[in-house]
């Protein structure tokens, strides 16, 4: 059997409160994954849609966007998977391609988080963890991550300042991304400035600055057999390694709180199907929902050792020009975390780095690129490596 | 002959601030709270046991289980307080969430209000509660060893 390529990627503006329907919001990213592959839809043969539930009102959405994107009578169906829901739909499509099914699959991924207010999507979002047993406390995202960076720091003397010190890079690359939600400058003096908006608390230790914002987006990844990549494109980037993992979803069944267990397995599964290793990724997208969550991803992929991922953002080695760079695109923090959308905008920015086409944000010559994207409070976990 | 209308057990919804389920097959959970008891189950077949409760093995496939009464002090593993609630708990705050470690099973919930922020350390001993709160529902809490 042949390799897998992606050949077209797309993405909205991730905004706030987006003026359209989700449809129409979907469309923005399809269309421009389309154009990007220059394809017709008869090109498609079926189409997997991506999202996490309960932000907008429709139910099944697949149906309802493959008519939009004039994807009719192809097969088309839901999946979710939380905040990594567009991973696990390159997964799928991946295997829809490999065992021949299918030729050319589009996984679209989409969020409209807009429609309802922010303590309403705080308790939607803690609900993606243990209704029975933890929502009834009053659980929310933030929190949870906070708990990990708690054990952090008490581990290994992580500080409040390395973890601000990943939103200012975040913002150094916000702010030339035309994509990105926040795009105003970030500094360190701002975290322990009582007027800054980012120096607010939201669950100790973390504040405001270190949570990523709420935003309105679709992404569109286009995947193609070996055959009809080389036929239909001149810049495939094949997907060399795949990896998924999940665990306990109430924190009191887990061992770990420094790390995510789903990261590590993912990244072991993806390493070992790509026959490649940390120190070969040129690039990486990982999943910044909050500063914590990229600091635990150097550790977790091997960037770094085990309590040492302070050390690569204080060395700035996580930058563009540094020997790893991670979320040279603003990651989640500036771009905005519209749950679905988000897998499917993180590889885009690994495809467009591996085409040479990230503009300002370009990092020199990369061969091999890596996505991290999570679910949850670290409860599915994806790992995508792709290459030339 | 009219039929007899199905009593439903829903005492599962009397359980936290706000409960998101009320039908649960370990409702009697809620039972023990009312007597000042936190449980958790065991399975009669392996052993093992598990916090929060459930009703059945997923180790040994048995649906055999028993109570046990959560005793004695767990380490504190990690903790947060929220300044920023989701909806429904805007009024509780500021309120902390934590993680107990008591060596066979973990128990997560919120740390008693009394005790501030600045006294907890992590690995110091806690003790689980049960309460019940001011709206009439029951939950539990830690509290210093």
């Amino acid at each position: 059997m042949g390799k897998v390529a992606i050949i077209g990627v797309g993405q909205s503006a991730f905004v706030r409160g987006y003026p359209g329907s989700i449809r129409e919001l979907a469309f923005e990213g399809f269309k421009e994954a389309m154009n990007d592959a220059q394809l017709t839809v008869k090109d498609i043969d079926a189409s997997i849609v991506c999202s996490a539930p309960e932000y907008d009102k429709q139910r099944s959405p697949a149906g309802v966007f493959a008519e939009y994107l004039g994807l009719i009578p192809q097969p088309t169906c839901y999946l979710e998977s939380l905040c990594s829901s567009s991973s696990m739909g390159l997964r799928v499509a991946y295997s829809l391609v490999k065992s021949g099914l299918h030729d050319v699959v589009a996984v679209i991924g989409f969020q409209k988080m807009s429609e309802i207010s922010s303590a309403e999507s705080q308790e939607r979002m803690g609900r993606g963890a243990d209704i029975q047993w933890e929502s009834p406390f009053g659980t929310m995202m933030p929190a949870y991550y906070a708990m990990y960076a708690r054990a952090h720091m008490e581990k290994y003397g992580t500080t409040p300042e390395d973890l601000a010190l990943i939103r200012v890079k975040s913002s150094t690359y916000g702010q030339i991304n035309d994509k990105a939600v926040y795009r105003k400058p970030v500094t360190l003096e701002m975290f322990s400035d009582p007027e800054s908006p980012m120096s607010g608390p939201v669950a100790s230790p973390l504040r405001v600055g270190d949570c990523c914002a709420n935003a309105d987006g679709a992404s569109c990844v286009i995947v193609a057999n070996e055959e009809k990549a080389k036929a239909l494109s001149d810049k495939p980037v094949w997907i060399l390694g795949l990896g998924a993992a999940s665990t306990a979803v109430n924190l009191a069944g887990r061992d770990l709180f420094t790390g995510l267990t789903v990261a590590q397995e993912a990244a072991r599964q993806a390493y070992e199907m790509a026959g490649v290793g940390p120190k070969d990724i040129d690039v990486a997208e990982v999943h910044d929902c909050f500063t914590i969550a990229e600091l635990m991803a150097y550790e977790n992929l091997g960037f770094a050792e085990p309590g040492e991922g302070k050390e690569l953002i204080r060395s700035k080695e996580t930058y563009k020009e540094g020997s790893i760079p991670v979320n040279v695109d603003g990651g989640l923090l500036s771009k905005g975390h519209p749950v679905g959308a988000t897998g499917g905008s993180q590889i885009r920015t690994i495809v467009l780095q591996l085409r040479g086409e990230a503009g300002d944000m370009q990092v020199k010559d990369p061969e091999i690129g890596l996505v991290h994207n999570i679910g949850g409070v670290g409860l599915y976990g994806n790992v995508t490596i792709l290459g030339r | 002959m009219a039929k007899k209308k199905k009593e439903i057990d829903d005492r599962f919804k009397k359980f936290g601030i706000v409960s998101f389920t009320g039908i649960t097959k370990v409702n009697d959970f809620v039972e023990f709270l009312e007597q000042g008891k936190v449980m958790g189950m065991q399975c009669k077949g392996c052993g093992r046991k598990y916090f929060p409760p459930r009703a059945d093995c997923c180790h040994c496939l048995e649906s055999s289980m028993e109570w046990f009464e959560i005793s004695g002090t767990g380490k504190l593993v990690t903790y947060s307080q929220l300044q920023y609630a989701p909806l429904g708990f805007e009024a509780d705050l500021p309120y902390c969430i934590a993680l107990l470690d008591y060596g066979e099973y973990k128990v997560f919930g919120r740390i008693n209000k009394e005790l501030p922020e600045e006294e907890l350390k992590i690995g110091m001993e806690m003790k689980t509660q049960a309460i019940k709160l001011p709206n009439g529902q029951l939950s539990y809490e830690f509290i210093k060893a």
